[in-house]
């Protein structure tokens, strides 16, 4: 075991039912104050991953560690432990609807600490200031654009300065503006805070501008990894074919199926 | 059909039915488990109470009020027949703090608390905000669905005693000022037969008892709804169904346990 891997998968296998498995056999590496990227076609199991690391569910066969121990679904305690060190932006922010922007950054500092209100402010501030939101702080949840809403999601996973921020397909649905918006701030704070990053993406171009390291899944199993230059340069038909957006290749387009000809009726 | 696959059929079925009561007892245990930690926050409680006690207040007084003077005109219709007009505010009386009282409100809590409990927490699960709070180590249980379910428990019974007082009210209205029953006969009758532990005590009883199971029902609905719009639209007419059948059911059972001990 690499002591400056903060996360560190071996040999997982994982499926949600016994007859078809998410993910085989899979061994990542995710090294202290890096940025990561998990790519990988819809339904390859990035999110899955991101599942895993977190304890929401248990894999089949395998280890996952968080700083060289075990991640234990059935140890409450311990688990809740992890995710103290730990923040994770969701897909579509996960806001709690029935706060304003600045009680939803206030959120964690308030169950994990005895912080005093005017202490919590400060950094509520702090937080919104780093994503550019401090004055949209009075904000109602309904009040904001879909962009702001991911930023201000994100000021919520670092407000407890996570060792391990997890980022869950932080582009999908975003304007070319916001998407570069967010990939500043992925790779900023990860800079800032010596945090160690994790972007799940199939967004290929701002992964490679952003990431340190990247890995490829693909069938469940980890189909390449390495720099942006080296999967770039890789000559492995899979990674070819994501990395290029190909149509068709070893993942193929037709879901399958048997001959035409059978369901219109016409064969012979 | 074979025999053999209606048998299989009914078989799967039944381990269905006995497998979703196994997961929904599960449910209720880690819902009294996470009570304690819901109490130790009270100010969460206290927010969930004003959502479902005091908004359901305006419902509740109209039912209330409406109830106590359609039971008044009935039972003067009925009394009178057989010149005992004058225990028109005793009948009415017991019939509130016994049955109407407690049933009726806990019906109207299912449809308008219960359903907004189920769409909340359904449309909370749905958005990954539950999930969200579970990735920051804070347990759903103890910060969501515990404060709901002790705000359930402590608004139904008041919710009732209110249904129940503006009910004797209404029946008041309609028996005393508009029929012209005596007054001093109206109220003296009904505080010499109302005894406060067999009648209003086993009422209190009663709501208690159908809070817990209608919180629990709206719950237990959100939480395991689909995270779909029509997976919500489903659930909420479950709290509605279910909530409504338990009350009833659990109502028969509790009026045999209680009014069929003879004093």
């Amino acid at each position: 075991m690499t002591i400056d891997n903060l996360v560190q998968i071996d040999h997982v296998t994982f499926g949600y039912d016994r007859r078809r498995l998410i993910l085989t056999d899979v061994s990542l590496e995710f090294p202290r104050g890096k940025v990561v990227a998990i790519m990988g076609s819809s339904g390859s199991g990035k999110t899955t991953l991101l599942r895993l690391i977190g304890g929401v569910i248990r894999p089949q066969s395998g280890t996952i560690l968080f700083d060289g121990e075990p991640v234990d679904p059935s140890d409450t305690d311990k688990l809740f432990a992890v995710r103290r060190r730990l923040g994770m932006l969701f897909q579509f922010g996960a806001l709690f609807t029935d706060l304003n922007t600045f009680e939803n950054v206030a959120f964690p500092l308030r169950e994990h600490t005895n912080l005093p209100d005017s202490m919590i402010r400060d950094i509520v501030l702090l937080k919104l200031n780093a994503v550019g939101l401090r004055g949209a702080a009075s904000l109602r949840i309904a009040e904001v654009s879909g962009g702001m809403a991911r930023r201000i999601a994100l000021a919520r996973a670092i407000a407890l300065d996570p060792e391990l921020i997890m980022y869950d397909e932080p582009f999908a649905g975003l304007d070319p503006i916001s998407v570069g918006v967010t990939a500043n701030l992925i790779r900023s704070l990860n800079d800032a805070t010596d945090a160690t990053s994790l972007i799940v993406s199939h967004d290929v171009e701002e992964c490679f501008q952003i990431c340190d390291y990247a890995y490829l899944i693909s069938s469940g199993r980890v189909a390449g990894h390495g720099t942006a230059a080296q999967l770039r340069a890789s000559e492995d038909p899979e990674v070819r074919q994501f990395i290029r957006g190909e149509p068709d290749g070893p993942v193929r387009f037709h879901y399958p199926a048997g001959p035409i000809e059978q369901d219109l009726g016409l064969s012979g | 059909m074979n025999p053999l696959d209606l048998l299989a059929a009914l078989g799967a079925r039944v381990m269905g039915w006995l497998n979703a009561l196994g997961h929904a007892s599960l449910f209720f245990g880690d819902l009294v488990r996470h009570t304690p930690a819901a109490l130790r926050r009270f100010d969460l409680v206290v927010v969930q109470i004003y959502a479902i006690g005091n908004l359901s207040l305006v419902i509740i007084i109209t039912s209330g009020a409406a109830v106590g003077g359609v039971l008044a005109l009935q039972a003067y219709y009925a009394l009178d027949r057989y010149g005992a007009a004058e225990s028109v505010g005793l009948l009415v009386a017991l019939s509130l703090l016994r049955e109407l009282g407690p049933v009726l409100t806990s019906l109207l809590y299912a449809g308008r608390a219960g359903t907004s409990l189920t769409a909340e927490i359904g449309l909370m699960k749905a958005g990954e905000q539950l999930a969200a709070m579970e990735m920051m180590a804070v347990d759903p249980r103890s910060r969501v669905l515990a404060p709901r379910f002790v705000a359930g428990i402590v608004s139904l019974p008041l919710l009732a005693a209110i249904f129940s007082a503006v009910g004797v009210g209404g029946a008041y209205l309609i028996a005393v000022k508009l029929i012209g029953i005596d007054s001093a006969a109206f109220w003296s009758q009904m505080q010499d037969g109302v005894d406060v532990f067999k009648d209003v005590g086993n009422g209190m009883v009663k709501t208690i008892v159908f809070g817990v199971a209608s919180t629990f029902i709206a719950l237990y609905m959100g939480y395991e709804s689909e995270a779909t719009p029509e997976g919500v639209a489903k659930a909420t007419t479950r709290t509605v169904v279910f909530s409504s059948v338990t009350v009833l059911v659990l109502d028969f059972l509790l009026t045999s346990l209680m009014f069929s001990i003879k004093s």
